[in-house]
Order: structure tokens, then sequence, then C-alpha cells
């Protein structure tokens, strides 16, 4: 393996030619009254991952399409080498549906299993074992090979801020970012209501009126929600956390969020909720800023690591992508040794530059991107949250 | 009696009127500040938790507050320098549904 090199790294090759940093086997219930099945047939795997979740039925048009969108984007994700999709059998999103969608846009090992249909949950989850274990079987087989980093899509993610992120782990993330787009890879920006104040630096760097009309357009819709039901935003951001570490206002907290996209790199697109992009470079994702909801919308989009940054310390991870924990201060990453991967701290105490950092950063996402685990991968942690548009009917 | 200086209080660009601590501040302590190339002194008049903003002039009630080289809000009273600034002397004004 080619460690230390900044051009490459070892990925699996799909055969529908994108590359996957992890090699899981994913459980997916299509529906909320398929978790628990869901569940069962992954733990008796071993090597399976599974997520929940409270969707799936009674939801809006809208809603539903995008929690289709998000379930069939995660399937499909480079980093899922098999998929077994779990439907009841009575749901809006039939489990058939999200195992089509995604081999519309891959070539994997996909079945899917309808309770209702098999009879019950003992049976379901004995087929459902027998399908996992065949396929575990196949997906063994597989290999890393050199990839170029013109294949890697990296989700860029902030949470528990404090007054430091924007000064030292967001910048250091954001070099980052800059060299993987350079080499040719691509960043996906999220967290539109963390936009709110600093859009139009971000604008700035849109490649054309368009994409800059579309971004204004987003954030325009983050804030007239928070201003049509006639509260204060800080209510709701920045958050309790944020304040105690410093961060004072939304705008304040939205110019150290958008560090996260570096210095250089244009704007090319903006992506609905999940949706995959059509380009290389920097992307920006309409997500909220909730950090479940938005990395699951990241990597639904197509994102095969995560680099997070967080000052007050956070522990999140993703079932199916490794997240890369970067600290804004040395403080909470000692005492958060246990969840934190990389400290940007020395930027705070001048020892270090950003760039110092932004490229130990890169060689570690790199080697992370080779099969290095991370802190949230060893504990096993694997949030998943689906953003909803309007109420449960 | 001679307040310690420290040398590592962060301001983000020069024109930024605010700047962040990196520690627990005490009234009557003396900062030196990186704002831009060249560093400045001010003398803290209130406790300042370590992360926070210190105001590096005085504002009057309503003026904009920088950081970033960008605005980050409006001061909601009047803030000396070398006050706390925080959630209870600056108000964001971006998504304030309350304030319409």
């Amino acid at each position: 393996m080619n460690s230390g090199s900044d051009s490459v790294f070892m990925g699996y090759t799909r055969a529908d030619g994108s590359v996957g940093i992890r090699n899981h086997l994913l459980v997916l219930p299509s529906v909320v009254c398929a978790n628990d099945t869901a569940a069962r047939i992954a733990l008796q795997l071993n090597g399976a991952v599974y997520v929940t979740h409270q969707h799936g039925c009674a939801q809006l048009p809208s809603d539903a399409a995008q929690t289709k969108r998000t379930l069939a984007g995660f399937g499909a994700n480079p980093n899922v080498a098999a998929c077994i999709v779990v439907g009841l059998g009575c749901e809006t999103i039939q489990a058939r549906e999200v195992a089509e969608e995604i081999s519309k846009i891959t070539t994997k090992p996909v079945a899917h299993l309808v309770i209702q249909e098999e009879g019950g949950t003992l049976a379901t989850t004995a087929k459902g074992v027998r399908i996992g274990r065949e396929m575990l079987a196949e997906i063994s087989l597989l290999h890393r090979e050199e990839q170029p980093l013109s294949k890697l899509i990296l989700g860029l993610e902030c949470g528990g801020s404090d007054a430091w992120s924007g000064l030292s782990a967001n910048p250091a993330v954001g070099n980052a970012s800059d060299r993987l787009i350079r080499a040719g890879g691509t960043s996906i920006l999220s967290e539109t209501q963390e936009m709110i104040g600093a859009e139009h630096l971000l604008a700035k760097r849109a490649v054309n009126p368009e994409v800059a009309e579309r971004l204004f357009s987003v954030v325009r819709h983050a804030e007239e929600g928070a201003l049509a039901d006639g509260v204060d935003i800080r209510l709701a951001n920045p958050t309790p956390g944020n304040r105690q570490g410093g961060l004072t206002t939304l705008e304040e907290k939205s110019l150290g969020c958008i560090s996260k996209a570096g210095t250089e790199a244009p704007l090319q697109e903006i992506l609905a909720f999940a949706e995959h992009p059509s380009r290389h470079g920097l992307i920006f994702m309409d997500t909220p800023g909730h950090d479940i909801e938005s990395i699951t919308g990241m990597v639904a989009g197509g994102a095969q690591v995560i680099l997070f940054t967080t000052g007050r310390g956070t522990c999140t991870g993703c079932p199916i992508a490794p997240v890369i924990k970067v600290c804004s201060n040395t403080p909470t990453f000692e005492r958060m040794s246990d969840n934190m991967d990389v400290d940007a701290g020395p930027v705070i105490a001048g020892t270090k530059t950003i760039d110092d950092i932004g490229k130990a950063l890169f060689e570690e996402m790199l080697r992370v991107c080779s099969g290095k685990s991370t802190k949230s991968e060893d504990l096993g942690y694997g949030s998943f949250a689906i953003n909803r548009i309007g109420p449960t009917q | 009696m001679t307040a310690p200086e420290i040398h590592n209080a962060h301001c983000v660009t020069a024109e930024d009127d605010v700047a962040s601590v990196v520690r627990n501040i005490e009234p009557g302590e003396v900062l030196s500040i990186n704002r831009g190339d060249e560093p400045i002194k001010v003398t803290a008049v209130t406790a300042i938790p370590a992360g926070h903003k210190i105001a590096l002039r005085d504002f009057k009630r309503g003026e904009n507050v920088i950081k970033y080289g960008e605005v980050i809000g409006a001061a909601s009273e009047d803030i000396p320098k070398g006050a706390h600034v925080h959630v209870h002397n600056l108000e964001g004004l971006r998504g304030r549904g309350d304030k319409r």
C-alpha cells in the first residue's frame, strides 16, 4: 500500500465505477415498522451493519420522495458492498422499490424481504440471515486496489462547535478539502441554517450566477422558516453548548462554519438533501444543521468519508462511512481522547499553522480511506437520521 | 499591581473589533492581542471565560460588531472596551422572527 502518498488511496472498485473505502453489508428497513426485524437480521451476521429510522409511511409525497432517495442513496453508497432491504408490506415506501432504486445506480448484490409475505418475524429473520451469510462470503473476496483521488467524495461537517472551531479545526478541514479538490476530488459542504450570515462569501465563489442564486435561494428558504415561526432563531442555533463555548450569534457560527469549504475551490453545484453530485469539486447540499441528518444526507449523496470538526466534543459516527473527528482545542481533545482523531489545538497555541494541520489531516484522511479505522468506528457508533419536510399524516 | 500579560487572544482579521481569549480572564488583566500585523493591548474590565470574546473598542447600542471581517450582530447595549461580549450584550440580526 502507498501509505504516505498524497495522490492515491486503496479502495474497493465497484462495478459501476465508484470506489468504496469500506466493504459493508447493510441491512436497511424501508419503514419504521421493519426496524426491529432489520436489526435482528444484522445482529446475527458478523460484519453486517444496520440502521433504524422513523419514516417510510404516512408521509406527504415530498417527504416520501426524500425518504426513499435517502434510503436508496445509503444502500447505493460505494462503501456498501451488498444490501438487504426489509419492509413490512403495507407501507408507502416498499422494500422492493428501494431495492430497485439501488440496483438502478449500482450492480451490487441487493435483496429485499417483506415481513407480511414471508410470514412474520422469525421466517423473515431466518431468510435474511441465510441471504446475508451468502452475501458476506461473496463480498469477503473483494480486495483493495490503488485509486485516484477523483474517486473520493468527502463530507464536511461540524458539531458541538465552540469559538475555536472557526479559527482552527474548520479552516484546517478547509485546507484539507482544498488539497483534495486540487487533486481532482469532491467535497460536500452542508448545513443550510449555518450558512445564514455567511452565504454572500461562498456565493462569490460560485462558478456561475445560477449557482450563486440557488445558494441564496436555499438559505433564504431556511431563514424564512424561522421568520415565519416568529421565534428567536437563537433558541435553536447557536445551541446551548455552542453558546457556552463562546459562540454568540448565528452569523458568527455561520462564518466559522463555512471555513470548512476552504479558501479557493469554486462552488460547482447546489444539491437537494441526499442528491448525488453531478460534478467534481466543491458542492453545497441543502441539509439542516443537525449533525446526524446532515451526515446522513451527504452519505446518501455518495460521500464515503466525513471530516467532522468539534470544539465541545461529540461522539458521532455513521454506520457506513468513517467519521474523522477534528478537535478545535487541545483541552477537549485530551478530555475526550476516546472520541477525537486529530487535534487542531496547536493552531490556537500558535505552535502549528492551519496549513500544517490541514496537511496532517489530509494524510490521515487518506490512511482512513485506505483502511485505517477511526475512533467512532472502533466504538461502533452509527447514527442515522432522515431529514423531514412536513408533519406525519 | 502589574497584571500578567498574555499573547494569545486571537483576532481573525485586522478589521475585527472583538477577539477570542484562550483562557479564563479576570478583570484588570492586560491582554496582548495579535490583530493583523500589530499586537494591541487591551485591559479586561470584566471576567471573560476561555473561548469567549473581548471588546477591542467601545460600542454604542445598535452598532455592528465585526469578527472574521464580517458583521456577526449588533450591540444590544453599550459595551465598553475590554468587556465580555456575548449573548447578554450582542444580538444576531438574521432569522429573527421574534423581531418581526
